[in-house]
């Protein structure tokens, strides 16, 4: 969930009133917002870096509120201000309209080189705009909001914003080899070329996020005016001279990207925020852009589109019983402007360009019960009359849990991942006899691979148990994981019972009898008549030779028992005998 | 007879005592250790009021060992005088003499020998008077025979520093008579025992008072796990709603499980590396249902049921790529679809309790994996309102009353919510699940009914339980760095009742 930074007092005025943090805090959580967090500047930067570095940053009280991931129209100051105050019935929504220019509408022309590496651009340009300290600062933090929530890291998107004065039309988005693409970058006094620019930003911790996205391209993408300024190369940097500053009037706005929908997105985004400030407020200068087949497109789209639902089903899927007017009005306060239509139950509601949330009927019932408010729907019980079931094997895993304590052992729960270490390494096998699945993009060694057997989970719980008074008696029942080519994903859990006996003397006895316990909980007779069990002397790396029995039960092989190695019982850092018993619970259904 | 000879004359002697008497006394009287009377007095006031006890602690001032030998031999300044004859000893020699070297000098001190250095073979020592008072020897005498007092201050104080006195705290008892005083007790009985069932001869005897105070001796016992008790309870919970359990034993889930048949666009946040953990081998799912499949993708990228969609190139090999599941919301999909099949549409109640499992940045309350709760009911005409009634039940269950609901954004719920409730010890509202009606995009590729609502719930097992045993840190409840003297005192869980204290001892 992203979080907008917003100065207290700035929001405050823009609202026309003031609120008490709670009032505030109350006013977000009605509309599906949070206020996460109440600070200032001087705060943030004494908690990260300590008092001495905050001396004479600004106190300003900032509130921190979260917004939902998929509302970026809330995303900045004007948002969230348009937002309140059009759900408060304070303004009207306004219309967001895409103007002609007088003069030469401004040209983006794709050259097809930028096919195979980021095909897609769009632009518009905020024609006299009035930019203040504060305006300006929330323009630059609208765009880093986008690049990292619905642009991806700049993956999908990327934006560049430029005076437009410094620059001269039309303009060519292409693609060329990094050493041919030479320019002064944003906030650097000389030319650099594309490859140099590459190795330099490896050092920045801000742009080395986002190298990645084109670095081992034969071709990074440029855009250039008709002079061969170059204006940014996206995803990574603009170029300085059409950078734009608190005085600039207007500013040209490319969005290039690998994701058409996502880009045409964020650029009516930025443009309908920021054309309040414009001379002709939520005016847009279109531009026209011209795709490598010759196609040729005017953006921003600004596109209101209308979907028309039935105010019985609003009321259905909500719960409630409100007349189709009161719905609609309802609907309007969530910037959805809307009315009651042909035979006085539909209504038919304009989606403007800032919701791009709103994708179906749905989302548009959401709208609805937000502005009745939650809090307000009678609750009610579904009448849906079913039979519980509990799901077979859980149901035997919770009888034998229950028996398993009562037989004096204690439950551990450990984890389902762990290191190939653990599950071969420290029990003398190879990982490759362990039928292991594993994890491509662990952050540690605690998470190469899903465990096989639950064994090392309860070793290593003894081994953080040590000052505990033995004998220590452990079980876990749980899953393991291991490859199964015969299911759909490859691979398939089994319920375990695993337990450990660990004290001054091995206690095979005692680990034997517990499975003769077990054996005569889930009714299987011992003997090797059809349906017993027995044990036989076995072998296997983990065991002390001579000491490990494999088990046999209902005609098949369930698990093993035994004395563990002391090499097993060494690595793990234990110090005592151990006897354990694992089986496969799953024939016992 | 009780507790032997001593408590039996203490007894005689209190009942023709004056008012009591002192057990040092008592013990210097019988030439028994001071202890044993001491152990009487105890075992008498176990029986009752037959004797009260006043413990006294008096000051004495007593003789050490050496102080001892002193007062038997004299002091070593006396000896080495005595030890020097008329025509005088090598003072090599007298250093040889066991109080040589500390004599010497007292009596260097004392001016009762002098040294000749100038002797022809080697210092040597005389005497300078006739004969010496030993006053250190007759002072502690008189500390020997009970009159301390008789000495000064500052004697004593000298005689302590050369650490032949010492002062002890004597811990007596002052015995008087107590109300059921009586010299003739019979020997109380510990436990009642087969014979003394058998023969009748209880009726007789009196026992001996069971101290209560005490505590019992621990069962030997296995134990559950406090998550798993928890677990147990929610189960529970969802059975007495009348919800059928969905499998959950795949830990391992393709993509297309886990979010594209949420609904949950391939570029999604959630779908990246750093928060999911996805699978080198097995890499991909090996079968889809491809006609679902297809609806899925057409759904995502071109739209369709009446969504716009996400309009964008949906890949078959994102679809494929395994993972481990993120949430157990996938098996609640497979239900869905499966339930789908079924002709003619039944209505459903489902819940699942099983791990999941996070790629993320590890804390106090963090872990890579946790367990998810889940509730899921499919039925004709469900609203929000009926979203709200159930969770307003099952959180009852949990003891939970007051709720609130937040408007809230899940990829395939809509309307979503977000639960609250009041924490009356932290004084503010708590987020204790997320909830809301499935997407249509996501119901109907599976082929559900297009009137069917599906409403659902989730919740982490995890809070609710640190919260309910007081614990801090996940790590002490879940993993092997457990502690298992919490797992051995953890109490019932019993949810909806009142929380008690947390009852762990001896983490340390």
């Amino acid at each position: 969930m992203p979080t907008v930074s917003v100065k207290r007092d700035l929001l405050f005025r823009a609202l026309g009133r003031t609120y008490t943090d709670e009032e505030f805090d109350e006013l977000c959580f009605e509309f599906g917002l949070e206020l996460d967090e109440i600070t200032s500047e001087k705060e943030i930067i004494s908690k990260e870096q300590g008092n001495e570095k905050a001396e004479g940053a600004s106190d300003v009280v900032l509130y921190k509120i979260d917004v939902p991931a998929n509302r970026y129209d809330l995303l900045c100051l004007e948002g969230l201000v348009r937002g309140l105050q059009v759900f408060k019935e304070r303004i009207k929504a306004p219309v967001y309209k895409r103007v002609t220019p007088n003069g030469e509408i401004q040209k983006l022309i794709i050259t097809e080189e930028t096919a195979r590496i980021r095909p897609y651009a769009v632009a518009a340009v905020l024609r006299n705009i009035k930019f203040t300290k504060d305006r300006y600062d929330s323009f630059i933090e609208l765009q880093e909001k986008l690049h990292q929530n619905i642009c991806r890291k700049r993956a999908l998107v990327a934006i560049g914003t430029h005076d437009l004065d410094t620059l001269s039309g039309p303009f060519t988005y292409t693609a060329k080899r990094p050493s041919d693409i030479k320019f002064k970058p944003l906030n650097k006094t000389k030319e650099y070329t594309a490859c140099e620019l590459m190795t330099i930003y490896k050092t920045d911790n801000h742009l080395k996020h986002y190298l990645h996205i084109i670095e081992n391209k034969p071709l990074f993408p440029v855009i250039y005016d008709s002079n061969g300024v170059v204006l940014s190369m996206p995803p990574i940097i603009n170029g300085n001279h059409s950078k734009i500053t608190v005085n600039t009037r207007n500013v040209f706005i490319e969005c290039t990207g690998t994701d058409f929908t996502k880009a045409k997105i964020v650029l009516d985004v930025i443009v309908t925020m920021f054309s309040e400030y414009c001379e002709n407020p939520f005016m847009v200068e279109a531009a026209e852009v011209v795709f490598p087949n010759g196609k040729s497109y005017i953006f921003p789209e600004l596109a209101y589109r209308k979907e028309i639902v039935r105010a019985d089903l609003i009321n259905k899927k909500v719960g409630i019983r409100e007349t189709p007017e009161n719905i609609a009005k309802l609907l309007t306060r969530m910037h959805l402007k809307s009315e009651v239509i042909g035979d006085g139950n539909q209504i038919e509601i304009e989606i403007p360009p800032t919701r791009a949330d709103v994708i179906h009927a749905c989302d548009i019932v959401e709208d609805a019960a937000i502005a009745y408010g939650y809090n307000n729907i009678q609750m009610a019980l579904p009448k849906t009359y079913t039979i519980a079931n509990q799901f077979p094997l859980n149901k035997l895993t919770e009888l034998l849990r229950y028996d398993m304590a009562a037989a004096g052992f204690t439950e551990a729960l450990t984890f389902a991942l762990c290191s190939q270490e653990d599950i071969a390494d420290k029990l003398g096998l190879d990982i490759s006899a362990t039928k292991a699945v594993h994890i491509s993009n662990p952050k540690t060694a605690e998470f190469q691979v899903a465990r096989t057997t639950l064994l090392p989970g309860l070793l290593k719980t003894i081994a953080a148990n040590r000052k505990m008074p033995l004998p220590l008696k452990l079980f876990e029942i749980s899953d393991i994981v291991v490859k199964d080519s015969s299911r759909d994903v490859g691979a398939r859990n089994y319920r375990h019972l695993c337990a450990v006996y660990y004290n001054k003397n091995p206690g095979f006895e005692i680990i034997h009898g517990l499975l003769d316990r077990v054996m005569q909980l889930l009714n299987v007779p011992p003997g090797e008549k059809k349906g017993g069990y027995v044990i036989k002397a076995s072998e296997g790396a983990a065991f002390f030779p001579g000491r490990c029995a494999e088990i046999l039960a209902r005609g098949q092989s369930i698990g093993k028992l035994g004395v563990l190695h002391p090499d097993v019982i060494t690595k793990f850092e234990l110090t005592m005998p151990c006897s354990s018993l694992e089986i496969n619970i799953e024939p016992f259904l | 007879m009780a507790d032997g000879p001593v408590a039996e004359v203490l007894l005689r002697q209190l009942a023709a005592a004056d008012g009591g008497l002192d057990s040092a006394e008592l013990a210097a009287k019988l030439g028994v250790e001071h202890q044993a009377v001491v152990g009487a007095v105890k075992s008498l006031q176990a029986l009752g009021e037959i004797i009260e006890a006043e413990l006294r602690s008096t000051k004495r001032w007593e003789l050490t060992a050496e102080g001892e030998e002193i007062a038997r031999e004299g002091s070593h300044e006396a000896r080495v005088f005595r030890s020097i004859p008329p025509e005088g000893l090598a003072q090599s020699e007298l250093m040889r003499l066991p109080s040589g070297k500390v004599g010497f000098s007292k009596a260097m001190s004392n001016k009762w020998i002098r040294v000749d250095k100038s002797a022809a073979d080697g210092p040597r020592v005389f005497r300078v008077v006739d004969s010496v008072e030993d006053e250190v020897q007759r002072r502690l005498q008189l500390v020997q025979g009970g009159q301390a007092e008789k000495l000064g201050e500052k004697e004593r104080s000298e005689l302590r520093k050369r650490k032949l006195l010492t002062e002890v705290t004597l811990k007596t008892y002052w015995v008087s008579k107590g109300s059921a005083f009586s010299t003739s007790i019979s020997k109380q009985e510990t436990e009642l025992s087969p014979e003394m069932i058998s023969s009748g001869s209880w009726r007789d005897r009196p026992f001996k008072p069971y101290n209560f105070l005490a505590h019992g001796v621990l069962p030997d016992s296995g134990h559950l796990h406090p998550l798993l008790k928890v677990r147990t309870q929610f189960r529970q919970i969802f059975l007495e709603m009348g919800f059928t359990e969905m499998p959950t034993d795949n830990f391992i889930e393709s993509s297309f499980w886990n979010f594209d048949a949420l609904f949950q666009p391939q570029q999604h946040p959630a779908r990246d590396q750093h928060d999911t953990f996805f699978l080198r081998d097995p890499a991909e799912a090996l079968q889809l249902p491809m006609d679902y499949v297809h609806r899925v993708k057409r759904t995502h990228s071109q739209g369709g049921y009446g969504s716009q969609g996400y309009k964008y190139n949906w890949k078959l090999e994102e679809a494929r790529k395994n993972l481990l599941r993120t949430h157990t919301t996938s098996a609640s999909a497979r239900a869905l679809y499966r339930l789908a099949q079924k002709k003619p549409f039944t209505p459903a109640k489902y819940f699942s309790i099983d791990r999941v499992f996070r790629n993320e940045t590890l804390d106090a309350t963090h872990l890579a994996e946790f367990h998810q709760i889940e509730g899921v009911v499919a039925d004709h005409g469900l609203t929000l309102g009926h979203l709200m009634g159930v969770l307003r039940e099952f959180f009852t269950k949990l003891g939970i009353t007051q709720l609130r609901f937040k408007p809230a954004y899940n990829p395939y719920t809509e309307p979503s919510m977000e639960v609250f409730s009041y924490h009356q010890g932290l004084r503010k509202w708590v987020e204790v699940g997320n909830s809301g009606i499935f997407r249509p995009e996501m119901l109907l590729p599976m082929g559900l009914p297009e009137n069917v609502s599906v409403i659902a719930w989730g919740l982490s097992l995890e809070r609710p339980t640190m919260i309910k045993y007081g614990i801090n840190n996940i790590r002490e409840l879940v993993g092997h760095k457990v502690n298992l003297q919490m797992v051995y005192d953890s109490p019932l869980c019993r949810l909806d009742a009142e929380p008690g204290p947390p009852r762990t001892q001896g983490t340390a």
